[in-house]
């Protein structure tokens, strides 16, 4: 441990394990999650939600409601209606994609069960919930669409008759020449794949808390969200207040993984009840709400053929997937990105060029369906390697063997997958060869084949995998969607040397702050402790993409680098005017500017600081110290930063009682420059295990009349 | 449903009287009424270990029992335990190995950490995933957690033993 490593340089902190200065504060308990935030005259929301799966609302009666003790407010659909305009989740270039126009709370009709249907107000979450318990609905019940085959029959009731049918969208991929491909393979494999219902289940449930002043006019919301630029323009646009005037801040957030993005009717409900009362209100959904109202994920019925010649060399794939996403499309990201996903992934790590495809997006008298962690790849990666092990066994090829020989070479780079997604570089063959070794194959095959016999069985599976990350504007920008694939940044050196940077990336306890220290402390030369970095306030950091798709490092961490070498050349600057020296001569280490060549300590930036804010008459003439810059990145060219890695399993099965032990999981993946391993590591081992979940245990299930069966922790 | 009833017990070290709610939970009284936040609420029905706290050194959901339930005890919570510094080096051994992600369920785990460890023996990990298991955490997969009390527990072990030896040498 005692040898110098590129490490051991002052400030160099990129590809260092340092923990998460923040991480302290929730440790003391001190965290501050929407869900503890008490503002002033701050009132609470409790929603009256509907029982049906689809059915007319015919009267509402909530006088009783109203006069119950401590309501300050029951609003319906109507009342809502006048304040919000209506909002419809379709991207332009998924061609025919249609979906309804939604409001805060519905007016003629439900469309799930859950649905929030009336919004009661009162001094306390307690009291709200009492008189939510008054209000008389009077629904009369229509037949709830609920199966994906069903729903697209030529009988089946349409959940919105003003759209024709059921069909959400329908998108199709074909290079051509499938079909006589799979005529004239030596082994085609297929089979059908379903996919249940998930969702996020964050530790803390969606939680926001809106505040409309109109002496101003102002609206502030501590909204529990990845996006808060994404909601300051949807609560601007939708209630017609100046963008200016809408403030978003997403403090403490606990947990959310995609969850968080979605505008949920409950949480645009909250705002326009601010504005009726010109009070804060607050509304934390409960974990049996959660499950009704949180978007839910998956829900796929994959039907999949794979051609492959003699040898195993696969030539042809064939898809047809079928996805329900309840009664519309989700705002403002859709809901026809997942299946997008599945279907632009399915083979992506392999060579074949034939590839053919159909997806169709479905309504349904089910909660909205939209992006959670991992958006596709499972299913995709599930469809894709289950039917490569099965040429693997038509062709008695190992499951190694099978995929080196099919896995795009390392130098074939850059290149198309037939699908149309461009890979820039990726490394499917190095990493499959690093967790052959990693995981011993050849010794656990041994180990597999001796336990065997004595009755035992273990299992190996493996799994390649491409990534979709860091997308660019040629997706939601150029789809018409308002979501920046941009960041921004402010850094400021403060008068006491210190330095605070203010950027658009959200911390959601994957180490967004931390990571951001680290790269503008070794940019701009300063110890990490020196630097605060803020994040989670639209009125304070510029505005950006915030924190989804694996963007936060790629593309705010870049912004936070060029915007450290934009300041340091500004301090550097006014070094040289002071030293009389010129700038490229100077650099900056540990809080010093030095010199470049000797690295001999020349004057301290807090020194710097004083000089430029205290005493800038003792400058040069025309000498404007420049301490603070602003700067903006958005990547170019390709359209996503693909990346890619591969995943080994370790089981055994009781054949008696069909009980899986899970043994090990290996990960392999190409990410790049890694900023922070410890990070790095902790976040893959999160998404395996929930990804764990997803495989063995978690299925949010529905009967036939569209009732979530169990929506609670305990079921 | 809202009759008031009076409350007194001892809250971190310090007596508390308040007249609340009879159907106010301990979760509810604690984060509310004594704006003590760090004592969470996830599921509300005594499934998912974010509100534990320590009720006369027991371990208890704090969601699943009512405020007045507690008149007369002994309740300490994340930030008691913080402000004694019983739980530093656990805290420590959890900022290092970044046993926490969004920290949402942390609090909760410290308690059952805490309470774990202050059993006689050092757990297994065995043990402690056993001790762990009314305590949720999505973003972890626990691991870091389960290493992060290993360590604590080996390191007090180690410790008491270095104490212990200097008695002797003395």
């Amino acid at each position: 441990m005692t040898a110098i490593t590129a490490l051991d340089r002052p400030n160099s902190y990129i590809g260092r394990s340092v923990p998460r200065p923040n991480a302290k504060r929730l440790l003391a308990g001190r965290g501050r999650y929407v869900t503890d935030i008490v503002l002033p005259r701050m009132l609470h929301g409790a929603y009256v939600r509907s029982p049906y799966a689809h059915a007319r609302i015919v009267a509402i009666n909530a006088d009783e409601a109203r006069a119950a003790p401590g309501v300050r407010l029951v609003a319906i659909g109507e009342d809502l209606a006048k304040l919000c305009t209506p909002w419809v989740g379709t991207m332009d270039h998924f061609k025919g994609m249609k979906s309804p126009p939604q409001l805060p709370l519905p007016i003629d009709k439900v469309v799930w069960a859950g649905q929030a249907v009336v919004a009661v107000v009162a001094d306390t979450r307690a009291l709200a919930e009492d008189a939510a318990e008054l209000v008389a609905i009077e629904f009369d019940e229509l037949p709830a669409v609920v199966d994906i085959d069903a729903a697209r029959g030529p009988d089946a009731p349409v959940i919105s008759p003003e759209l024709g049918s059921n069909l959400c969208f329908h998108g199709k991929i074909d290079t051509g020449g499938v079909e006589d491909v799979f005529a004239g393979a030596a082994h085609v494999v297929e089979e059908e794949f379903l996919f249940g219902r998930h969702t996020a289940v964050t530790m803390e449930p969606r939680a926001i808390i809106a505040d409309y002043d109109a002496s101003e006019p102002k609206l502030t919301v501590h909204h529990a969200t990845q996006t808060p630029y994404q909601f300051q323009d949807i609560y601007a646009r939708h209630y017609g207040i100046p963008e200016a005037c809408v403030r978003v801040i997403a403090p403490d957030i606990g947990g959310s993984f995609g969850m968080k993005l979605h505008m949920y009717h409950e949480d645009m409900a909250v705002v326009g009840l601010s504005i009726m009362l010109e009070r804060p209100v607050k509304y934390v959904a409960d974990r049996m709400e959660s499950f009704v109202s949180d978007i839910h994920a998956r829900d796929h019925r994959v039907r999949a053929r794979m051609a492959a010649d003699a040898d195993g060399n696969i030539l042809a794939m064939d898809v047809e997937d079928v996805t329900g996403i309840g009664a519309f499309s989700a705002y403002p990201r859709t809901s026809v990105v997942e299946g997008n996903q599945v279907y632009r992934l399915m083979g992506a790590p392999y060579t074949f060029k034939n590839y053919r495809a159909d997806l169709q997006v479905v309504f349904q008298n089910k909660v909205q369906m939209s992006q959670y962690r991992a958006v596709g790849h499972p299913v995709a990666c599930t469809v894709t390697e289950r039917l490569v092990d099965m040429i693997a066994a038509k062709t008695s090829r190992d499951v190694f063997d099978i995929r080196s020989g099919n896995l795009i070479p390392d130098d074939a780079y850059p290149c198309a997958s037939p699908t149309g997604y461009k890979f820039e570089s990726l490394s499917h063959h190095a990493c499959l060869a690093k967790i052959r070794a990693l995981m011993d194959y050849d010794g656990l095959r041994a180990e597999q084949a001796a336990l065997r016999k004595q009755g035992i069985h273990r299992g190996i599976g493996i799994a390649s995998f491409v990534e979709i990350t860091n997308p660019s504007p040629a997706f939601y920008g150029v789809g018409g969607v308002r979501i920046s694939s941009q960041d921004g940044a402010i850094i400021k050196i403060t008068p006491s040397g210190d330095v605070r940077c203010l950027i658009s990336i959200t911390e959601l306890g994957q180490g967004t702050e931390t990571i951001v220290g680290q790269i503008v402390a070794e940019h701009l030369g300063v110890d990490r402790e020196r630097i605060k970095v803020i994040t989670g306030d639209t009125e304070t950091t510029p505005h950006g993409g915030a924190t989804y798709a694996c963007r936060g490092a790629g593309i705010g961490g870049e912004t936070a680098l060029q915007a450290a070498k934009k300041l340091k050349a500004n301090v550097l600057a006014v070094a040289a005017a002071i030293l009389q020296d010129e700038p490229d001569r100077l650099d900056m280490e540990a809080g010093w500017i030095v010199d470049a060549a000797s690295r001999q300590q020349r004057i301290e930036l807090a020194e710097i600081a004083r000089i430029a804010y205290f005493r800038s008459d003792t400058l040069p003439p025309g000498t404007q110290s420049q301490l603070s810059v602003a700067h903006h990145y958005a990547p170019e060219g390709y359209p996503f930063a693909f990346t890619n890695g591969v995943q080994a399993c370790h089981l055994e099965l009781d054949v008696e009682t069909g009980f899986v032990k899970l043994l090990k999981m290996w990960v392999v993946e190409d990410c790049g420059r890694v900023i922070n391993p410890l990070l790095v590591d902790e976040q893959i081992r999160g998404g395996v295990v929930q990804g764990l979940g997803a495989a063995f245990f978690e299925e949010c299930t529905y009967g036939d009349s569209g009732q979530l069966t169990n929506g609670s922790l305990a079921d | 449903m809202s009759d008031l009833v009076d409350v007194s017990l001892i809250v971190n070290g310090s007596e508390v009287s308040h007249r609340v709610p009879a159907r106010t939970t301990l979760a509810d009284f604690l984060r509310q009424t004594l704006e003590l936040t760090g004592t969470h609420t996830g599921c509300e029905m005594g499934v998912c270990g974010a509100c534990l706290v320590v009720l006369d050194g027991q371990v208890v959901h704090a969601c699943l029992s009512f405020a007045v339930q507690a008149s007369g005890s002994a309740v300490e919570t994340v930030e008691g335990l913080t402000e004694r510094a019983v739980i530093a080096d656990l805290q420590e051994a959890f900022h290092q190995r970044n046993a926490l992600q969004c920290g949402f369920c942390t609090p909760g785990m410290l308690m059952t950490a805490y309470s774990l460890l202050s059993q006689p023996g050092v757990p297994s990990r065995e043990d402690i995933r056993d001790a762990l298991s009314g305590n949720y955490c999505r973003c972890t997969g626990y691991e870091a957690i389960v290493d992060a009390i290993e360590t604590t527990a080996r390191n007090r072990a180690a410790g008491g033993d270095a104490a212990a030896r200097e008695e002797i040498d003395a």
